[in-house]
């Protein structure tokens, strides 16, 4: 059993917090991470900066610009990630990015320093199921990291299946339709239907919904239709301006779980 | 895949690869729009009422066939035969609207009832909002804001049509950026909205989707050029290349004709390697960008540079997949031309020809002294828009084009 399932078997309603590595400092990766945990995130999606982050916002672009400023890549994460796994032995830990940097510091060596680092899962938005499973699931398997999918409202029913049929870890419900750091809908009728019909599904893999969760209220929706949430954009933007990041992120994520 | 294994250039796998490049690297949010474009593009494109329609539109409201004009003071300048076909006469003023035309078609026949696009250069911007004006459909058009600067006339023209110009603020604030946004308005509004690509960049099956919409200006190159020469196959064929999507259309019905050079012209802008410059086959590695598989200006961590061109069409990071299959089996020969010899090249043509053309299209017109074309060789560059929208980088450089 890996610490992603782990954690899904021992705990509800889970929070996990997305920040992006090297930002608002370089080495902030390290006291972001074990404020976070300290403060009761239940597990860790550390974000790769990339260039031209297609699926996220305005807030989740420019950390990650900064954190590229900063002099953040991949080795450097690396590097950072290690200790990281030592100080927190039990925190599930995802990374989160683009396909680019990824095929650039090849594909192979990605899963083995990742695996090394001590990294539980990995997301890439843009990295297609399909392609997935006939180039990259092999070299995953070998190095004993579990790829998260995404479903969204316009996923269908035998797709879902199929995702569900292939997940070791959890899925990832998209909310709504849109890029990070939405606001969730006035009216969540529709939303609430989507979770509805997910839910009467009764998959194996455990769900995290994301996507415009920002605070304790929709938080908590999350949690009645799922087993956790994922918030990023809405940590990310109270790090803004904060002197102290780790501490402001701690507050928040106690603003979110007291 | 070796080039002699390959049977044709012009159609990509099932799942959109031309070699190795192409596929659709998209988010799951996108993944049943994409599907939706992909399952039924080729049906659309070839029903009967799609077929009527377009080549009505492109007959009476785009203008075509567009002329082929043998350019007899340029041919006696670099001595040989070189004839201009003059996409610059097509509404709107470039050869962008052949896409447009098409795509909006599409997007009817799939239900939607809201359009986006991308733009440079705003010629592909304001091609989508003259259609939209056309059909009655609202018209988002994203540009970045370095571009908005550089292209005014062509955002008060999209703005006269009826469009929303929405700013893209991020990255280099040009056409790559514009792009993430318009591919972000997509993610946001996945029911109702049809992206409009301008190029053959993008995910399966828009390289093919617009390479197809383009091909019209090869087909009709094929039967002006047997008119005037006897035969349909010239000896060059010269495009520029951003994205590619005009070098797309006037090399496609030539693609699987050996005896015809294709020649891609990138925009080296200060130079290939000070830094400053546009020319993906050279300073490009396989990657990943807006969905493709393709060649594209990267640093050794996989973030995307900024490229650089004087031309807001042609300052794009990658190349369509198409264009760097071309490129890498070698069917397709690329040149690249600095800003000042693009502008050289537009003085050259507006005083030998009385044509004034757009910042782009005089980079392929720059190539005609590096061809090594013989006096009987027949060469078509490709005249793919009018300098309007330029006029004013072209005063501000008036000391280079005299």
């Amino acid at each position: 059993m890996n610490r992603i399932q782990t954690a899904f078997e021992q705990k509800q309603n889970l929070l996990n917090i997305y920040f992006t590595a090297g930002y608002p400092a370089l080495t902030d990766t390290m006291p972001m991470a074990q404020a976070l945990v300290a403060a009761g995130a239940d597990m860790l999606e550390i974000g790769m900066p990339f260039s031209d982050p297609m699926a996220d916002g305005p807030v989740i672009q420019h950390s990650s610009t900064l954190a590229l400023a900063n002099g953040m890549n991949m080795r450097t994460l690396f590097g950072q990630l290690g200790p990281l796994r030592a100080a927190l032995p039990d925190t599930p830990v995802l990374l989160m990015g683009y396909l680019n940097p990824v095929l650039q510091f090849g594909m192979e060596n990605f899963c083995r320093e990742a695996a090394a680092a001590g990294v539980d899962g990995v997301i890439l938005p843009d990295l297609p199921v399909a392609e997935y499973e006939e180039e990259y699931a092999a070299t995953f398997r070998r190095h004993g990291l579990r790829p998260v999918f995404l479903i969204t409202p316009q996923t269908s029913e035998a797709r879902i299946r199929h995702l569900d049929s292939i997940s070791e870890a959890f899925l990832y419900l998209v909310s709504g339709p849109g890029i990070t750091g939405n606001v969730g809908p006035a009216d969540t009728t529709v939303q609430d239907d989507y979770f509805r019909r997910i839910e009467a599904m009764g998959l194996k893999t455990p769900r995290l919904i994301g996507f415009g969760i920002a605070d304790k209220a929709s938080y908590q929706r999350a949690c009645a239709h799922a087993d956790g949430a994922i918030i990023g954009s809405a940590l990310i933007q109270a790090l803004e301006g904060a002197p102290d990041a780790p501490a402001a992120a701690a507050a928040f994520v106690a603003s979110i779980k007291n | 895949m070796t080039p002699s294994a390959i049977t044709s250039y012009r159609t990509p796998t099932a799942r959109g690869y031309y070699g190795e490049f192409g596929g659709a690297f998209v988010p799951e949010m996108l993944f049943p729009n994409v599907e939706e474009l992909r399952t039924q593009y080729e049906e659309i494109l070839a029903s009967e009422s799609f077929r009527t329609e377009y080549e009505q539109l492109l007959r009476d409201y785009v203008g075509r066939p567009t002329p082929l004009f043998e350019a007899q003071r340029l041919s006696e300048k670099y001595n040989t035969r070189v004839f201009l076909k003059r996409e610059d006469l097509c509404h709107t003023g470039a050869h962008k609207i052949n896409n447009t035309v098409g795509q909006i078609l599409l997007a009817q026949r799939l239900g939607k009832t809201r359009i986006i696009a991308e733009t440079g250069a705003g010629q592909h911007g304001v091609a989508t909002a003259t259609v939209c004006a056309l059909m009655g459909l609202p018209c988002v058009v994203y540009m970045g804001s370095v571009d908005i600067e550089r292209q005014a006339p062509n955002v008060a023209r999209m703005r006269l049509l009826g469009a929303e110009v929405r700013t893209a603020t991020s990255g280099s604030q040009t056409l790559k950026d514009a792009t993430n946004e318009a591919i972000r308005d997509w993610l946001a509004n996945p029911l109702d909205t049809h992206y409009i690509i301008g190029s053959v960049v993008g995910p399966h099956p828009y390289p093919d989707l617009v390479a197809r919409l383009q091909s019209v200006i090869s087909e009709e190159m094929r039967k002006q050029l047997l008119e005037k020469t006897g035969s349909e196959l010239p000896d060059y064929v010269v495009a520029c290349v951003g994205g590619g999507s005009n070098a797309a259309g006037a090399f496609y019905h030539f693609l699987d004709e050996p005896s015809v050079q294709l020649v891609a012209v990138e925009a080296a802008g200060h130079g290939i390697h000070s830094g400053h410059s546009a020319a993906t086959s050279v300073l490009g590695t396989p990657g990943i960008i807006h969905g493709s598989r393709t060649l594209l200006m990267q640093d050794a961590d996989g973030q995307i540079t900024e490229p650089y061109s004087i031309s807001a069409g042609l300052d794009y990071p990658g190349i369509g997949p198409l264009h760097a299959w071309l490129g890498t089996t070698g069917r397709a020969r690329f040149i690249a031309i600095t800003d000042d010899e693009a502008l050289a090249g537009v003085s050259e043509c507006a005083r030998l020809e009385g044509i004034i053309p757009a910042l782009e299209t005089a980079h392929a017109l720059a190539a005609l002294g590096q061809l090594g074309a013989g006096p009987d060789d027949v060469v078509v560059v490709n005249l793919s828009g009018r300098g309007d929208k330029d006029l004013e980088t072209y005063m501000k450089n008036f000391d280079k084009l005299v």
